[in-house]
């Protein structure tokens, strides 16, 4: 990076390339050549900023200026103001909604301010397909320094971190590089989960997209560390970006001497082979995730035993998250007792979220163990979008459940959560406001669970369908209240008899709605009305008196359920009427309303 | 993991080329999903006669290699359309209204999930988070993603790129 005194970082995550961000760089090349600065002025497409919100984003070092929802056409005056003339580009500047005035440091953005970043630290600011940007932000001194330790020393520094597996459990980390280290074998295997398969969380992604040579070097440190020889990441097939940018690091690393034959000089040899997943939510769970690298259905068995016991091809195995990876070589570089003082008592560092819905700033951000749920949603995600009433958030995904205003001041970590009736989970953060219908989220997620329940075991297979047979007649306005019953006695059970993960805690979603907003079922169930005006069987449709008689819902609705006289208030005929939202669309007046 | 052939034929060379990447295997146990990866990305999808041929180079059972088409989503016994539309139903896009626009799409191609229109120019199917969840609710047509989905006017001139 020497002979360049000016770089422009342009996000390159999933994100912002939707949005046109590959034409941003290209334009950019295009004009620095037409100035002929090319050799002073680098650009580069990074990993993911975070800030999807206002994707795509455009970094110029060494001022930090921050554009933000950028043009591809826009190139030409970053180029021709900014870098030739030295000028800020103001319409592309952040503006803060509440002062409304530009901020150009991102470090000044409330959605940055209380941030702090160790799994992310190099996305957003080196090139994640080039190793030598890793190596010059201390990557692979991690490695160095592990490998002049002793291996039980390596595991007592993680023990001493107090990492927790961030792919949901939260099992210290170092305590399950011990068992694996303790479990003596010709070969034992280290593993790296990148099978995300959660809707609504793509913070592995974020990872491998944005440094995966963090993940490659911690990979090798637990090798070390285990007594493994190789290392395999099972990462989903849908996820093309990642895999190239994986492949490229690990081939870069075989090629700088830092997987292969004697790392390093020493006479540790270690290497990574990348494995596909092929969709099925279910592997994500360790088991069932090893049965399908062996190429089989991917169904959980039973533990014990471990995979630290008996993995891969039956060997010892040691499997972790990505996200908990990527925190491996920080650990080392700062030492356990800097890592442990980020965070709660119980649970050390700082974890990634996808915090989205109806927040005002969505995108991927890490914070603190230990940061309020009103800190993540007001200061950081500037609060909920359209001005509209915060109802609740749901985190951990298809397996977490739902925390509400009450929870807003609870300090976030694992433990926390879970007594919440919640859980961390990967890190999905989704915020939900009062249009939200709780019955239909839980059914939504329920959708989920019935159709990628792997029908092992019978409480999953068939307890999550009756879960969600249930949930449809609540929706569709036929549910009673023994239905209520019901719902909770079949969750419980389901959470005391499944065999794995995914089918303990599929009721998690239902049970924590029912706890929570109580009201709103029995809203659905014995008043037959959607509280949140969502569940179309539960709604009526009404002219009000500011109908001016134009015809146009008349003219609109497909059953003609909507009669009247020109210039003349129309009137809905409830019998004939589908509930289809025709007419509200039509209306130029807000005459129609639902409810 | 694209598209290499997918013109969804069965041709003899086809068959080499698969033939070919079992033969170069290093080690056969365990490659059946990798097999099935190459496989589906040669013939654009995995009908029972690519599963027997499969089962019997691998030497396992046929039972074995359909039990693990049917298990993991990914892999599709029908052909795909020209086109593949994908709905996501990640979370994020799903409180931001994506079962109207799946239902959108419905409408307009008049298929249902798992179907493709008797022209083989659109498929449809739901997935589970693009990663682009501020753009929510966002569609994958291809490699393409389309963000903001909010109106069936936008689903329609959206097809019409592509007719």
């Amino acid at each position: 990076m020497s002979k360049y005194t000016m770089h422009i970082l342009v996000c390159g995550g999933t994100g912002c390339m939707s949005s046109h961000s590959i034409e941003i760089v290209e334009n950019l090349k295009k004009y620095i050549a037409k100035t002929g600065m090319q050799d002073i002025v680098q650009v580069l497409r990074t990993g993911c900023f975070g800030f999807c919100e206002k994707g795509p984003i455009v970094k110029i070092l060494p001022d930090n200026t921050f554009y933000v929802q950028v043009k591809p056409e826009d190139a030409e005056e970053i180029i021709k103001e900014h870098i030739v003339k030295g000028r800020k580009v103001a319409r592309l500047l952040y503006t803060d909604p509440t002062t409304e005035r530009h901020i150009s440091d991102s470090k000044h953005m409330e959605f940055y301010k209380k941030q702090m970043r160790v799994a992310l630290r190099n996305c957003g600011f080196i090139d994640p397909t080039n190793i030598e940007e890793y190596i010059a932000r201390d990557g692979y001194a991690a490695l160095a320094k592990v490998l002049t330790m002793s291996q039980e020393d390596v595991i007592n520094e993680v023990k001493k971190s107090g990492l927790r597996g961030r792919g949901g459990g939260g099992f210290p980390t170092g305590l399950k590089w011990e068992f694996a280290y303790k479990n003596k074998s010709d070969q034992k295997y280290v593993v790296c989960n990148a099978d995300e398969g959660d809707p609504g969380a793509f913070m592995d992604r974020s990872i491998l997209e944005g440094d995966p040579n963090s993940v490659v070097e911690a990979m090798a440190i637990c090798g070390y560390a285990i007594g493994a020889q190789k290392g395999l990441v099972y990462i989903r097939a849908e996820y093309p970006l990642a895999i190239k940018r994986l492949e490229a690091a690990i081939h870069s690393a075989r090629e700088y001497g830092l997987l292969g034959e004697n790392i390093l000089g020493t006479s540790f040899s270690f290497d990574i082979e990348i494995r596909f997943g092929a969709g099925a939510f279910v592997c994500g769970e360790e088991t069932a995730l090893i049965h399908s690298m062996e190429g089989k259905r991917g169904e959980p068995t039973t533990k014990p035993p471990f995979p630290a016991a008996s993995g891969y091809w039956g060997k010892p195995t040691n499997v972790n998250n990505v996200e908990t990876f990527a925190n491996i070589p920080v650990i080392f570089l700062k030492g356990a007792d800097w890592f442990n003082k980020i965070g709660t008592e119980k649970s050390k560092g700082t974890k990634v979220f996808a915090l989205a819905g109806k927040i005002n700033n969505v995108g991927l951000i890490e914070v603190p163990m230990g940061i309020t749920l009103r800190e993540v949603i007001y200061d950081i995600g500037g609060g909920i979008k359209d001005g509209k009433k915060f109802k609740a958030v749901q985190t951990g995904g298809p397996s977490g459940g739902c925390l509400t205003e009450k929870d807003l001041n609870t300090p976030i970590d694992f433990d926390n959560l879970i007594a919440k009736g919640s859980m961390m989970g990967s890190g999905g953060m989704i915020v939900m406001d009062e249009d939200d219908c709780m019955p239909a989220v839980a059914k939504f997620y329920l959708e989920f669970t019935a159709e990628e329940s792997c029908g092992k075991c019978t409480p999953c297979r068939v307890g999550t369908k009756r879960l969600l047979e249930i949930l449809e007649k609540i929706v569709a306005g036929k549910g009673t209240e023994g239905d209520l019953v019901t719902l909770e006695e079949l969750g419980n059970t389901i959470k005391d008899t499944a065999l794995c993960g995914l089918g303990q805690t599929a009721p998690n979603p239902v049970l924590s709605t029912l706890k929570e907003f109580k009201a709103e079922y029995i809203a659905h169930v014995r008043d037959k009305k959607c509280p949140a005006g969502q569940c179309s069987a539960l709604l009526s449709y009404m002219i009000t008196d500011k109908c001016i008689g134009c015809t146009a819902c008349a003219r609109n609705c497909p059953v003609n359920a909507i009669t009247g006289v020109v210039k003349k208030q129309h009137t809905i005929d409830q019998s004939k009427c589908i509930k289809c939202g025709a007419c509200i669309n039509k209306c130029k007046f807000d005459a129609i309303i639902k409810g | 993991m694209g598209c290499e052939g997918c013109t969804n034929q069965l041709t003899e060379s086809l068959y080499k080329k698969l033939e070919q990447f079992i033969d170069e295997l290093p080690e056969k146990e365990g490659a059946l999903i990798a097999v099935l990866h190459k496989a589906q990305s040669i013939f654009g999808h995995l009908p029972a006669e690519v599963q027997q041929f499969v089962a019997q180079k691998l030497n396992v059972p046929v039972a074995q290699v359909y039990g693990v088409v049917s298990f993991y989503s990914f892999f599709t016994m029908t052909p795909k359309g020209k086109n593949p539309i994908s709905v996501c139903l990640g979370t994020a896009c799903y409180v931001r209204g994506s079962d109207k626009v799946l239902q959108a799409f419905k409408e307009e191609l008049g298929i249902e999930i798992g179907e493709t229109t008797k022209d083989g120019l659109f498929s449809l199917d739901a997935l589970r988070c693009v990663g682009a969840c501020g753009l929510a609710p966002v569609v994958m047509i291809g490699d393409k993603v389309y963000g903001k989905i909010t109106s069936k006017e936008q689903v329609k001139s959206i097809l019409n790129e592509y007719r």
